[in-house]
């Protein structure tokens, strides 16, 4: 479990962490997403002790990271994948940090393997495309066999096999029963994935919510007619808009209840829908006001 | 702590560019120990010297013209005159008139004529005044002009005096030769040593003499034969045996000249060590895999100046054993010098070497900046070397190697000062401006302020 209190923090007259507070839970797939300079990454350092909050704390599993004696077996993470050195083996890089925990080779190899990297572990890192890259820093975060696991943009530089890849190694983290915190700025990546979302904008949390919830919201209970004669069908359903020539729009009623009311009034119809919005209309709306100020400030 | 010293010593020696640096290191200071390219002429034992009483070579060549004297007595003289003559200065072509500062001439006791025997002597010198010496090492020095001199054996007790007018003496002191046969040599001698110039950028040095006029000698106690008066001419020395241009041949130190190119790898190693992992924005993983940093810094600090003292040991051991060897095979006369001073050489370098990495590290905390720290690095340690071995004044270069860290190089010193013979004692000729463990202690300070603001900075800053 990750929890994050109040954290501010400013970076000269910028603020970058204004208040942020949530919670990560264990056995879910937490998402946190939100635009550029959001605070995501800040964060995520502020978590890991890198960066010092002026306000606020932030616990893994109950203690201060700096405070843990074994910090890769409580909490891994990736933060950017590009940070190697490039003439050292990918091996040897999970080596360092497995001997920094006092671990041994065999998790190393173990994580390679888990990672599909094997095959490359003698090469230099270097020489490495940024999919394989993530695939490195996927393999160090999970080096510890953490309780805990936070990835920021982890797939970024992913060609598709690799997305539905970390897709399912994310679900399968969580379903062991660990806390999984991914950042990402397109909530397209998620879809499918976050069992929840922390959608941030500006420093602090916009809505800290279940996906099923933000999804029922955004869907805001609409039902998509298609008929031939949509102004018959307007008159059997005075609550519904056209939505074009032959499409209009209910909310407020299921869909059964609408076909029970076109079956009434003997209106023909080829299609009775509930309207499912996408995880990207909902994250649209809550953070149109994030995207306006962005807009205004670049 | 282990578990961070395991990581870090793991980082280090799966990144081959500082594996391959080390060995650079090392291999320079091999290299220069190995092909000294310097040439002599002391070939098949062509310059064995004396030894003297306490195991130190000697030089021990003076005109003589004395007795033996049989159990205790004493022997009185007027030197009248001193004078002498000069080698050609750095701009000149003929000898000049003129008395080397430690020119001597006077009265000594000595056990045989045999070069290096215990001896005591009571002189007058070019321009140190009166002196009672023994043994070659020891001197001290009277008070005041004086023109008469006496030298009376009481047992193994040698006392000197001195006198202005031959009426009133003041005593200079008394010395002990112990086991001094009852038979000794005794007389009056004259001896006049290397004489060494150096200017600004030049030096010379060359063979001088002294002629002393030796008046009213008097003789107490039991005699082989009456002391004439006499005018002696000498060119020599009674002393201990100094390297460099008045002295001969060079030190151990010779053997590990390669020691400042492979300071500049260790320099750049230790700081590349820190700076790569913060351009690469790696350093952040080390935190977080090990979120106490002052941690961190004292891992890379132990691993990268461990491995660079490891380093060192080897290559000064490898370059002051063989390099001896090939120098003397080369015909250049090395100072022998205790098994004591080579280990201190030998290990003062490996420790040289180590700190200047740490040192490198501190750096590269402090400044995240490769080309910046290397830069920093090298001109703070490195330079202040370079430039006192080079181009700068005397007085400029002992400064340097007083106050920067180069200073360390005094560690590396074999050769021997002593305040009573006359040698160029500057740096070139492997002579350092402090002590050896003094010189050492300044670049010790100065990686003690490094490491104290890095370890500060270190823990302060966000990564």
């Amino acid at each position: 479990m990750i929890e994050v209190n109040g954290l501010r923090k400013r970076f000269g007259p910028q603020l970058a962490l204004d208040g942020m507070t949530f919670k990560v839970e264990p056995g879910k797939v937490t998402g946190f997403v939100g635009p550029n300079g959001a605070g995501k990454s800040t964060t995520m350092r502020v978590v890991l002790g890198l960066d010092a909050a002026d306000e606020g704390t932030t616990l893994v599993d109950g203690q201060r990271y700096r405070q843990l004696r074994q910090p890769l077996c409580v909490l891994g993470s990736l933060l950017d994948a590009s940070a190697l050195q490039p003439s050292r083996t990918a091996r040897d890089h999970l080596l360092w940090m497995a001997h920094s925990q006092g671990l041994t080779g065999k998790r190393v190899d173990a994580v390679l393997g888990q990672t599909g990297l094997t095959g490359v572990a003698k090469r230099r890192a270097g020489g490495f495309s940024l999919g394989m890259r993530q695939r490195l820093g996927i393999a160090s975060a999970l080096l510890g066999d953490p309780r805990a696991v936070m990835l920021d943009e982890p797939f970024n530089g992913m060609d598709p096999e690799g997305i539905v890849w970390v897709r399912g190694l994310l679900r399968s983290l969580a379903a062991d029963g660990r806390a999984v915190l991914v950042s990402s700025h397109l909530m397209s990546e998620l879809e499918d994935v976050a069992d929840h979302v922390i959608i941030v904008g500006r420093g602090k949390v916009i809505a800290d919510t279940s996906v099923k919830d933000l999804l029922t919201s955004a869907s805001g209970g609409r039902v998509n007619v298609r008929s031939q004669d949509v102004a018959a069908a307007l008159a059997a359903l005075p609550e519904g808009e056209p939505t074009g020539p032959s499409t209009l729009t209910v909310t407020g009623m299921t869909a059964e209840a609408v076909v029970a009311r076109l079956n009434g009034h003997g209106v023909p119809f080829s299609e009775v829908s509930a309207h499912r919005a996408s995880l990207e209309d909902a994250y649209m709306d809550l953070t149109r006001e994030a995207v306006e100020y962005r807009g205004v400030s670049s | 702590m282990m578990r961070q010293l395991r990581a870090e010593w793991t980082k280090f020696r799966t990144v081959r560019g500082w594996v391959t640096g080390m060995a650079l290191a090392g291999g320079f200071i091999i290299a220069f120990g190995l092909f000294p390219g310097m040439q002599g002429t002391c070939t098949d034992n062509k310059c064995k010297l004396p030894t003297g009483p306490q195991g130190h070579l000697v030089t021990d060549r003076f005109e003589f013209a004395g007795q033996t004297l049989d159990g205790d007595g004493s022997l009185t003289v007027n030197v009248t005159s001193m004078t002498g003559e000069l080698p050609p200065g750095p701009n000149a072509e003929q000898p000049r008139q003129g008395l080397t500062p430690w020119a001597k001439a006077g009265l000594i006791i000595k056990d045989g004529t045999k070069a290096g025997s215990p001896y005591a002597a009571i002189m007058l010198t070019g321009s140190h005044g009166v002196r009672l010496q023994h043994n070659y090492l020891y001197d001290q020095a009277g008070a005041g002009a004086a023109s008469w001199l006496r030298l009376t054996r009481a047992g193994d007790a040698i006392t000197g005096e001195q006198s202005a007018d031959g009426t009133h003496w003041t005593k200079v002191g008394t010395v002990v030769l112990k086991g001094l046969p009852t038979k000794v040599q005794a007389g009056l001698f004259a001896t006049s040593p290397q004489h060494s110039e150096a200017s600004a950028l030049l030096s010379s040095s060359g063979p001088s003499s002294v002629t002393a006029t030796f008046r009213q000698v008097s003789q107490q106690g039991s005699w082989s034969g009456q002391l004439e008066e006499t005018e002696l001419t000498g060119s020599g020395d009674i002393g201990p045996l100094v390297s460099g241009s008045s002295g001969l041949g060079v030190s151990v130190t010779q053997a590990l000249a390669g020691t400042f190119l492979g300071l500049v790898f260790a320099i750049v190693i230790g700081t590349t060590y820190v700076t790569s992992e913060y351009r690469r924005g790696l350093m952040r993983t080390t935190f977080s895999a090990t979120p106490r940093r002052g941690r961190v810094l004292a891992a890379k600090a132990i691993v990268a100046g461990g491995a660079t003292f490891v380093t060192g040991l080897v290559a000064a051991t490898v370059a002051v054993v063989f390099g001896q060897k090939m120098l003397r095979d080369n015909g250049v006369f090395v100072h022998p010098v205790t098994t004591a001073t080579e280990v201190r050489v030998i290990v003062g370098t490996a420790a040289l070497l180590a700190l200047c990495t740490v040192f490198g590290v501190a750096i590269g905390v402090l400044l995240r900046r490769s080309a910046l720290a290397v830069t920093i690095g090298v001109t703070g340690i490195v330079l202040p070397y370079i430039l006192a071995m080079s181009v700068l004044p005397d007085g400029a270069g002992r400064w340097l190697l007083s106050i920067s860290p180069a200073a360390a190089f005094a560690i590396q010193q074999s050769a021997v000062e002593y305040a009573h013979v006359a040698n160029n004692y500057i740096p070139t000729e492997g002579f350092f401006p402090l002590s050896p463990w003094l010189g050492f202690a300044v670049l010790a300070a100065w990686t003690a302020v490094a490491v104290g603001l890095a370890a500060v900075v270190i823990s302060r800053r966000d990564a």
